[in-house]
């Protein structure tokens, strides 16, 4: 599992830092830092919140 | 003689042939000169707007070169000039792009703030709640414009702001909103009745907060936990111990920081209860959800931020049928290319809400207030993000949805769980007013209410 940031549509709301904030962080930029953009499957339930719940649909999850 | 055959340029629309084109029936009836622009033209059609071209875009494809492109190519700074003189000159769109993406990445917006917000809101509909008698009416319009200038000016500004505006921020708040004539595009300062008043709101308004910056210079410190944003703005000092900024500036800031949520969050929870009242079978299920959702008795500030299915459906159809907001506008920096056709530079670019969020192909009976269109499996909002497009689409989507959606909730949670409502005028004579650029319901717009013989829930909604 991948995650992918389309940062022409980020606004750093930080939601999907509230859903998983192991894998992502907004900071003051307003920008996403995802820490950990292979992240094992136990983390899929609350990384799948993160992007439904992302207000600009900027994520997604990527399966190679 | 050259024929350039490398451009291809969008047809016009029929009519306009006036002086100022389709001024005139953008002021009277702007969704239905939209609608023509596709029926005559398509994704990519002209209409014009005093001495300059709009070209207006619909559908998904074109929707799509509107939303992506960078502030840089379609510019929004000259787009809205009904705005300038509300805003005050350096505030908001008199700054450039970059500076711009700044200002607007409003830090109370954020997620981590969101339930100290919902426990405000639902503070604030109790208190102006509290003035009701057991039955009576209210004009939605008023009672919900004056309802939130205290919600936003509370969660936005600070609560100690919030406490010191009364009635008369929200009504001088009402004519600003109603100065934007779209007869500013001929000249934002024309001598006209309703541009009178909105200067006059704004001196008003810059006398109000005038007023409580001299109060609060003479109060003792509060305690930095308390201070809001009026505090900090004042905090900031000129080397010669003046105030870096005036009341006129700090004025400037706010009616900006609260333009983009006011008229939108009003009109949206006016209409959501319209329609739920229109259609009760929908309002039964409403009603079910948020009983449920308080049966355990836990606080409107808790709920406010989880899903509620049923009651943010009805909240995204009133938005996809009444967008606060029928024309987005940029104005194109460089030449564009749309579906074949050249969008040249210096002509303004529109997307249209109100056209995109009824087409037929996205969303099947498109004039039908049906909330289940948003439920699993349907999903139409996802599933149409350039068309259903009440808060834009794009890197220019309103930052303030996830707020919006949460006070709504917030809202409907109070109102509904020890209330209930009917329409005081028949169905159908509930509808905008489209005649400013910025629409609000057009009065009468009257709905009785009455407290429910049994409240159903005393302890969450009263949090």
């Amino acid at each position: 599992m991948r995650i992918v940031v389309d940062r022409d549509l980020c606004q750093g709301h930080g939601v999907c830092e509230s859903e998983d904030p192991e894998v992502f962080v907004v900071g003051k930029d307003h920008r996403v830092e995802v820490l950990d953009p292979s992240p094992p499957e136990s983390r899929r339930s609350s990384i799948e919140d993160a992007v439904r719940f992302c207000p600009t649909g900027a994520l997604s999850i990527v399966d190679d | 003689m050259t024929i350039d055959t490398g451009r291809r340029l969008p047809d016009r629309v029929s009519g306009g042939e006036g002086e100022t084109g389709h001024l005139e029936e953008l002021r009277v009836d702007p969704i239905g000169l939209m609608n023509r622009v596709r029926t005559e033209c398509g994704d990519v059609g002209i209409f014009r707007l005093a001495d300059k071209d709009v070209v207006l875009l619909s559908g998904s494809e074109a929707n799509k070169v509107f939303f992506r492109a960078p502030e840089e190519v379609l510019d929004q700074a000259e787009a809205y000039p009904f705005m300038t003189p509300i805003f005050g000159q350096g505030v908001v769109f008199d700054a450039p792009p970059e500076k711009r993406r700044e200002m607007l990445r409003n830090q109370s917006l954020r997620d981590k703030f969101m339930r100290g917000h919902a426990a405000i809101i639902a503070a604030e509909v109790e208190a102006m709640i509290a003035l009701w008698d057991d039955e009576g009416e209210i004009d939605l319009l008023e009672w919900l414009a004056e309802l939130t200038i205290y919600t936003s000016s509370a969660c936005l500004i600070g609560p100690r702001f919030r406490d010191q505006l009364d009635k008369r921020f929200a009504t001088l708040y009402r004519d600003l909103e109603e100065g934007t004539d779209a007869i500013a595009y001929v000249d934002p300062y024309a001598d006209i009745e309703s541009f009178r008043k909105r200067d006059a709101a704004r001196v008003g308004l810059v006398e109000l907060i005038e007023g409580i910056m001299e109060r609060r210079a003479l109060e003792p410190p509060v305690a930095d936990d308390d201070r809001d944003l009026l505090d900090v703005l004042m905090s900031v000092k000129n080397p010669d111990g003046s105030n870096r900024f005036v009341a006129d500036e700090v004025t400037g800031m706010f009616i900006s920081m609260m333009f983009a949520g006011h008229h939108t969050t009003s009109g949206t929870a006016s209409w959501t209860l319209i329609e739920l009242l229109r259609h009760p079978e929908e309002m039964a299920l409403v009603d079910a959800e948020l009983a449920d959702l308080y049966s355990g008795g836990d606080e409107v500030s808790y709920q406010a931020l989880r899903e509620m299915p049923h009651v943010e459906s009805a909240i995204k159809e009133a938005l996809r049928l009444h967008p606060p907001l029928i024309l987005l506008l940029r104005v194109a920096k460089e030449d564009v290319e749309c579906e074949g056709y050249t969008i040249e530079a210096g002509q303004m670019v529109g997307a249209s809400p109100a056209v995109s969020n009824r087409l037929a192909e996205d969303f099947p009976e498109p004039d039908a207030f049906r909330p289940s269109r948003y439920l699993d499996p349907l999903e139409e909002d996802r599933n149409n993000p350039w068309t259903w497009i009440p808060f834009g689409a794009g890197r220019h989507r309103c930052v303030g949805q996830a707020f919006a959606m949460m006070q709504l909730k917030a809202i409907f949670s109070v109102l509904l769980l020890d209330w209930e409502f009917e329409l005081a005028q028949p169905a159908e004579s509930y509808r905008n007013d489209h005649s400013r650029m910025v629409v609000q319901l057009a009065q009468p717009c009257v709905v009785r209410y009455r407290r429910r013989a049994v409240a159903r829930n005393t302890q969450g909604a009263g949090s």
